[in-house]
């Protein structure tokens, strides 16, 4: 049996947060009744037209930017034919010869730490279709219903050179495509309610074999997990295939995720001849150089340079640096933290730490973070003034997170306010020491290099009897002088 | 009334010889009396026209000017009219009442006009003789046993028999100019981009435009300038001022270039048109004007290329009537597939499928570089002709269609003979450029016959202006006796 070589390449459809569709002024708000936001030109209605959002346009430009890729400064909608119900003209618009956004790669980081660059061949604009509503409706008697709110929402069609060569791949790239949409703002990367769909064209060869396998399309694959999970399926389906003599045909296939495996959907011969040609209702997409400047002086920081910029500015390692650029709204939450409390590396053990335990046991995301960047950049702020010892600030962050009030609110209403005044805490110094006689006499007894690790006793003692109120560096440069003294 | 001219009603509601009330009440009378027989009219939107007229009569009470303040007008079936029953001459569309205006029908309305209903036309558009309505042919006021061509035919009629001041059309390859040829009116396509297409059943996108038919040259003017004008809603509507037509009709024509030319009068022309064209000619020439010989060299293929371009946009557009969310559904269908084919077989006509068909083929998978991309370049060098001669003279005049007769039922069983037909009209769509037709004589038959002039782009105003003094000169409009009383 020959080795096998994976080939895969992804169709990622990213929905554009816009606020209006592309063609039309009906809203693109998920969720709502079907058919509330469907416009005279999103039900295809007689003598309608369209006109384009100049916003899906920047933003196409906008992530041609981010993956430093050719952007056309002529581009051409489409119309691509074929009847569905949910298609309400017979076509989709869509970008065919000349797509908005031409070659480009971004770099991603395998599992080993290598470096891979995977190129895009192109991305285009265009227009989702509806939904056919086949189950859960109230029509019953085995009809279907059309839900046309969908129809005309702005797509960037984001598709791959075929580069990958295993599932860990794939998700590696999708992810990083994914990290970019959203970093980028121009789309919500909301994999649940679609606005981010991979397909996967999978093919197998012997390994050293130049010419392509014969390939099947993946669908209806919507989070990483499932990608993962359908690749791997459809890589061992074909393989088998062709070890048992068969041979793979070119084929759309389903990835059902309850049975965890792929099934045939239509083959090429039943594939729509498309019919496309350029829009006659649309004009070229023509950008202007000032336009296309504007627009990349606003974009924001893209995460690789983000990335490096968090080693450099804020000393923290590639590790926590990528950590912490994983997504935008988890850097820029981190970046308020570090930037309000002025210690970086504070800031980073907490919002890698006790902020992102905190959201997974809630099964949150950060934006709905009950505790926001300043709120938790003012309790770093009481730890590094010495109000609140380390410990006692998990405590206020937990009654923080409980909605108890802000970081000041909480240590005052539970007291827990560090005490710093030397009488005080002599006081329980003194206390300690009467009640310990024995410690301090082995204290006194022992070697000097050793004496260090004994104090934390001491320390520990006034700690509890303070309720983890005492400044225990103040503590332990008391029993040092104090256990030094008579010694 | 109805003898007299749009722009000369507009004088007489001005002064109050009479109202809008009883000018559109006298309409609705003659469309009671003949259209029975014409068949000009889809619907006659009688209760909404004297409500309409009311109002307009109490603006003109309170000073309004606007020439077409209580103007009883009429649109061909292919625009959308708010509540109103939009077929487009087709079954499919038999059952849709409309749920908005089109731009065009929305301007005008601001503009005062009343609405006495939705004239015939070809199904969709599709056809040169009005016999591919849903709802049958419309007939020639000059000659009952013609047809008034197409697809515009009702519009035609309607003014051609005096039951309406004017009326609007929509003209893919001549379907305003040709009909307005056959009927003895002045009908006008505009350059593309001109009239906002929101709202208007699409046939060929890239070469549909509205246009108005009207009596005279002068008619037209007044019409135009209420329904054109740039609109957001129409990605192809140009945002370029809109001339005060009116004020420019009588600019003199002295130095004026015309050019003639020679593939236009070439085979296939009957004898009678051409002598009727190169007369009108003379007649420029003894008012100032220079006629200058010119060559289109790109002619012989425009009509197949007119028919590739205009037929693979069809098959397109019409994919949208699929039974689904409006317009006619099959009865009982068994799977979705089924609800398609038995919902278009049955909505559409013969005339209909055989484009759609037609348009698909060009556009599938192997065939679209030989067909429509190579119709696409044609298109180009077509346009870039016009250009090269339009550098030359002002204007260019030739006949609007090869014959000035169509007997009812010549050309149904001979497809080709009717496309062919629109040879000397179809290269103004393909290039976009605007082009007026009206009357030059009359043929030995009785009928009338019409020429036609192109423009250079958004030269809408010297084209009225041109025409409008030809007419000046000339008296060759007239009223069918048949339908005069």
């Amino acid at each position: 049996m020959p080795q096998w070589e994976t080939v895969i390449g992804l169709e990622i459809h990213t929905q554009l947060a816009t606020e209006s569709k592309i063609f039309s002024a009906s809203s693109t708000q998920f969720g709502a009744e079907p058919n509330t936001q469907a416009s005279l030109v999103d039900l295809g209605m007689p003598g309608v037209l369209p006109v384009l959002n100049k916003r899906a346009v920047e933003m196409a430009v906008r992530f041609a930017r981010a993956i430093d890729a050719e952007l056309a400064p002529y581009s051409v909608f489409a119309r691509k034919n074929y009847f569905y119900p949910d298609l309400p003209k017979g076509y989709q618009i869509s970008q065919y010869e000349l797509p908005i956004v031409g070659q480009g790669e971004v770099e991603v980081v395998l599992d080993d730490g290598a470096i891979k660059k995977i190129g895009v061949t192109r991305a285009h604009l265009e227009e989702d279709a509806g939904k056919s509503l086949h189950e859960d409706t109230q029509l019953g008697g085995g009809m279907s219903g059309i839900d046309l709110n969908r129809a005309g929402t702005p797509l960037l069609e984001i598709v791959s050179e075929p580069d990958m060569r295993s599932a860990k791949e794939a998700v590696t790239y999708a992810r990083k495509i994914h990290q970019i949409v959203t970093y980028i703002g121009i789309c919500d990367g909301n994999m649940q309610e679609g606005s981010f769909r991979c397909d996967a064209n999978v093919s197998v060869r012997p390994l050293g074999q130049k010419k392509l396998g014969t390939r099947a399309e993946l669908k209806n694959i919507n989070s990483f997990r499932f990608l993962e999970k359908a690749i791997n399926y459809e890589i061992e389906r074909q393989i088998d295939l062709i070890e048992d003599g068969g041979a793979v045909v070119q084929e759309t296939r389903l990835y059902d995720a309850d049975k965890d495996e792929t099934r045939s959907m239509r083959s090429k011969e039943e594939a729509n001849d498309y019919r496309y040609f350029p829009d006659p209702d649309l004009l070229p997409v023509e950008l202007s150089d000032v336009w296309v400047d504007d627009i990349i002086a606003s974009m924001p920081e893209l995460p690789d340079a983000r990335r490096s910029r968090f080693q450099t500015q804020y000393g923290l390692s590639a590790y926590d640096a990528d950590i912490l650029t994983a997504s935008r709204i988890q850097a820029d939450y981190f970046e308020m933290v570090a930037d309000q409390c002025g210690d970086a590396k504070l800031a980073a053990n907490w919002v890698m730490g006790e902020l992102a335990a905190a959201l997974n046991k809630a099964s949150l995301e950060i934006k709905d973070a009950p505790v926001d960047a300043q709120a938790l950049a003012r309790l770093l702020s009481r730890i590094k003034d010495n109000t609140i010892s380390g410990k006692l600030a998990k405590q206020v962050f937990e009654a923080m997170w409980a909605g108890e009030g802000g970081a000041d609110e909480v240590i005052e209403s539970k007291g827990l306010k560090q005490v710093t005044d030397a009488g005080a805490l002599e006081g329980w110094v003194n206390e300690v020491m009467v009640a310990n006689p024995e410690q301090v006499e082995n204290y006194r007894q022992a070697e000097p290099e050793k004496r260090a690790k004994m104090i934390g006793f001491f320390v520990g003692q006034v700690m509890k009897r303070s309720k983890g109120k005492a400044n225990p560096q103040q503590v332990n440069a008391l029993f040092r002088s104090r256990l030094e003294e008579a010694s | 009334m109805h003898e007299k001219t749009l722009a000369e009603l507009a004088a007489g509601l001005r002064v109050g010889e009479y109202s809008s009330v009883e000018l559109t009440r006298h309409y609705l009378d003659r469309i009671a009396q003949y259209d029975a027989r014409l068949n000009s009219f889809i619907t006659v939107t009688a209760e909404q026209a004297l409500a309409d007229a009311a109002a307009a009569d109490e603006r003109l009470a309170q000073g309004e000017t606007g020439l077409l303040t209580g103007i009883p007008i009429a649109y061909k079936d292919i625009f959308c009219t708010e509540g109103v029953k939009t077929s487009c001459g087709s079954y499919m569309l038999d059952n849709f009442i409309a749920p908005y205006d089109a731009t065009v029908v929305s301007n005008l309305r601001d503009a005062g006009v009343v609405m006495l209903g939705k004239t015939n036309m070809d199904e969709f558009a599709m056809g040169s003789t009005n016999e591919s309505s849903h709802y049958g042919p419309v007939l020639n006021p000059w000659d009952t046993d013609c047809v008034p061509g197409g697809s515009s035919g009702g519009s035609a009629t309607a003014v051609a028999a005096r039951l309406s001041a004017a009326a609007i059309g929509t003209d893919t390859g001549g379907s305003v100019r040709q009909p307005a040829a056959l009927t003895g009116l002045t009908g006008l396509k505009p350059t593309y981009g001109r009239c906002s297409r929101w709202g208007m059943v699409a046939y060929a996108s890239s070469l549909d435009q509205a246009g108005p038919l009207a009596q005279t040259a002068e008619d037209i003017a007044i019409v135009l300038g209420g329904m054109a004008g740039f609109d957001a809603k129409d990605s192809t509507s140009v945002d370029h001022p809109v001339d005060d037509y009116m004020s420019g009709l009588e600019a003199d024509l002295k130095g004026l270039k015309i050019g003639l030319p020679k593939e236009y009068f070439g085979d296939g022309l009957d004898a009678e048109v051409a002598e009727a064209v190169l007369q009108s000619v003379r007649v420029y020439e003894s008012m100032g004007a220079e006629i200058v010989d010119v060559s289109l060299r790109y002619n012989q293929p425009a009509v197949s290329a007119y028919y590739v371009v205009a037929l693979a946009e069809a098959s397109s557009n019409l994919s949208r009537y699929d039974g689904v969310r409006f317009g006619h559904r099959c009865e009982n269908p068994q799977d979705l597939a089924d609800l398609y084919k038995r919902s278009r077989s049955e909505g559409f006509g013969a005339e209909v499928k055989r484009r759609i068909m037609l348009g698909c083929y060009t556009l599938s998978a192997g065939y679209y570089d030989a067909y429509y991309l190579k119709a696409q370049k044609i298109r180009r060098l077509i346009a870039d002709d016009f250009r090269r001669v339009l550098q030359e003279v002002d204007l260019i005049v030739g006949p609007v269609t090869p014959y000035s007769r169509l007997p009812i039922g010549q050309m149904m069983d001979n497809p080709i003979r009717m496309y062919l037909g629109d040879i000397y009209t179809v290269t103004a769509n393909l290039s976009g450029l605007p082009a007026i037709s009206y009357p030059v004589g009359w043929s030995q038959a009785g009928m009338p016959i019409g020429a036609q002039m192109i423009g250079d782009y958004w030269r809408e105003g010297q084209l009225l202006s041109v025409a409008h003094q030809y007419q000046q000169q000339t008296h060759w409009r007239q009223m069918p006796t048949m339908f005069a009383a």
